[in-house]
């Protein structure tokens, strides 16, 4: 016992250390979004000024109307808000259905159909940039929302992902004995397997939503019309248009990021124990 | 589906009575394959069928053979790209993995307290949109309003132009990258950490061992799975870089050509240039290149078993 609690007490300074570490570490980390957001709320002058300023400024308000008077950024939100939502919602539908099927169905064919499904995961997207684009405007869906959304509204990762789950968490015992009871298929599905797997939609929901909200290569490929930009098509013009007016330009990346960031916070110990759970699963 | 046919040739109606007692299961996941078929596999296919030919999309497609492959080899921009990417994979990678899995491994091991607040500060940049984190990066090292050049100045250096000169811009990418993924990986491997038992660790104290030597002796060896994984991902993805160095070099690749990756180009050949069929090949001659990268990594860290 003695040799033990000795052994402990070195061992507490070491932690410290770490913890000063981290502590450090992570503050260097966020340092970049805090310039970002003070620097928004800046005049350019006082963006410029030597040495930096590192307090927020008083200039938000006209910041702000000087840039939506530029650009769509409001209407661009609600654009990205749309696209993100349709998806992921498509997405938590269909890819836990299939990975339930996955995961507590045998039937014919299904590891074969498996391990097709993990093998697409390997095509690199950029190989059917060309092709898909060709495809989207003889579809004539070119500058359409469903170029974007209906492309992903299952994808291979998700249902992978939803498999595991499901596997872990759905005892097969309930599903008998509702199949017993008369559930039908899908009744099962709907009314015993979705209730249980809620924390698993709730971590690809968060997954699938902000990789949309964050797609930058495929909406430039589709999106023409500047009403119906999203959110980074707009930050992307931003450097063009506003040119050297980096206070509104990193206001407009304060206004992509922010929200984004707040809900991670909120959510980030759930999301990061159920990404750690599945990776171990995984 | 064609394996249990074969193995059980005399099965068939069986066969169909096991489908038809699962139809409801093949109707589950018939929306993937039917959306992969669509918008997965088909676009791949028609990219081949098209790199043999010369279209702008306004005229008629004219057959050019292999024309296009051949002017790839001597394409010396395109290989620039690539040698870009190549550079960026490694000087992200491995100072990536190796800080990710040190502080990982600081992190199982010495906290408990505070360890997901610190997660969600190193994690937070991966969640962000690629292209306003590559704006912020842009202004955060730009000449005028930088706050990293008015820091070199306060300590009497003289400022660089980061975003001017080929070797600065390209050190600002990869410290982008770095900044962006870090959290990512290190999520990653603290997953894998955890799943080692902390009896392997009281084990090798008892016999001696110092930290150091347990952490390169048992916990990298014991994660080689996870780390195989991290690898890939991280070369595929790097390999594919578009928003990042698109943003951070005014979509042009900036001075020199030194932030132009594969991807831009091929965006730039088909959106620029109105050079389908060429772009489709430069995009097939990637996809080599990237699975090329994969099969090189999984042998590599195969060997090292």
């Amino acid at each position: 016992m003695i040799t033990v609690k000795l052994r402990k007490k070195p061992f507490n300074t070491t932690s410290f250390l770490v913890h000063l570490f981290m502590g450090l570490a992570a503050l260097v980390f966020l340092f970049p979004f805090y310039w970002m957001i003070i620097s928004s709320t800046m005049s350019l002058a006082q963006l410029g000024q030597f040495p930096p300023r590192l307090v927020p400024g008083n200039h938000l308000i006209s910041n702000w109307n000087t840039l939506t008077s530029m650009l769509p950024l409001v209407r661009g939100f609600f654009n990205s808000l749309f696209i993100s939502t349709t998806t992921t919602a498509l997405q938590l539908f269909f890819c836990s259905l299939a990975g339930y099927t996955f995961a507590k169905y045998n039937f014919p064919g299904r590891e074969k159909l498996f391990i097709t499904l993990l093998a697409t995961m390997m095509i690199p997207s950029a190989v059917g940039l060309i092709p898909w684009y060709i495809m989207m405007s003889k579809f004539h869906w070119v500058d359409q929302y469903q170029a974007l959304i209906v492309p992903s509204m299952v994808s291979a990762f998700g249902i992978f992902w939803m498999r595991q789950f499901i596997t872990s968490s759905v005892p097969d015992e309930l599903l008998q004995a509702a199949r017993i009871d008369g559930c039908s298929d899908f009744g099962i599905y709907w009314r015993i397997v979705v209730p249980i797997i809620l924390p698993g939609l709730g971590a690809l929901g968060i997954m699938t939503f902000m990789g949309v909200w964050n797609d930058y290569l495929a909406p430039l490929v589709i999106i023409r019309t500047l009403t119906k930009y999203t959110l980074p098509l707009i930050i992307g013009v931003m450097s063009s248009n506003l040119g050297t007016r980096v206070h509104l330009q990193l206001l407009g990346a304060t206004f992509a990021t922010l929200p984004v960031l707040i809900v991670f916070f909120f959510a980030s110990s759930r999301f990061i124990s159920g990404l750690t759970a599945g990776a171990i699963k995984g | 589906m064609a394996v249990v046919t074969k193995t059980k040739r005399t099965d068939w109606p069986e066969l169909w009575h096991e489908v038809k007692r699962n139809r409801w299961a093949y109707l589950f996941i018939a929306p993937f394959f039917i959306i992969f078929a669509v918008f997965g596999l088909f676009p791949p296919l028609y990219g081949f069928f098209i790199s043999f030919f010369k279209w702008d999309l306004l005229t008629p497609m004219s057959y050019v053979g292999l024309s296009n492959y051949v002017r790839i080899f001597s394409d010396n921009l395109f290989w620039l790209s690539v040698l870009n990417v190549i550079l960026f994979t490694i000087a992200e990678a491995v100072p990536e993995i190796v800080i990710a899995l040190t502080a990982a491994y600081l992190l199982d091991t010495y906290i408990r307290r505070l360890r997901s607040t610190y997660l969600a500060a190193f994690f937070s940049p991966s969640v962000t949109s690629s292209v306003a984190v590559s704006l912020v990066f842009g202004a955060f090292f730009g000449i005028h309003y930088g706050i990293v050049n008015a820091v070199l100045r306060l300590v009497n250096l003289e400022p660089v132009r980061w975003m001017e000169q080929p070797t600065p811009m390209k050190v600002v990418l990869v410290v982008l990258l770095l900044w962006r993924w870090l959290g990512w990986d290190m999520v990653i491997f603290l997953a894998g950490l955890q799943t080692i038992s902390h009896e392997y660790y009281e084990a090798a104290l008892v016999d001696g061992a110092n930290r150091f030597q347990i952490f390169i002796r048992i916990t990298v060896p014991l994660i080689r799975s996870v780390m195989l994984y991290v690898v890939i991902t991280a070369t595929i993805g790097t390999l594919q870089l578009f928003a990042e160095p698109r943003l951070l070099s005014n979509e042009l690749g900036g001075r020199a050509n030194s932030l132009l990756t594969p991807v831009m180009y091929i965006y730039q050949m088909g959106f620029g240039y109105f050079r389908f069929g060429y772009a489709s090949a430069i995009a097939y001659v990637l996809f080599i290149l990237i699975l090329g990268a994969s099969i090189l990594n999984l042998r590599f860290l195969r060997q090292s078993e």
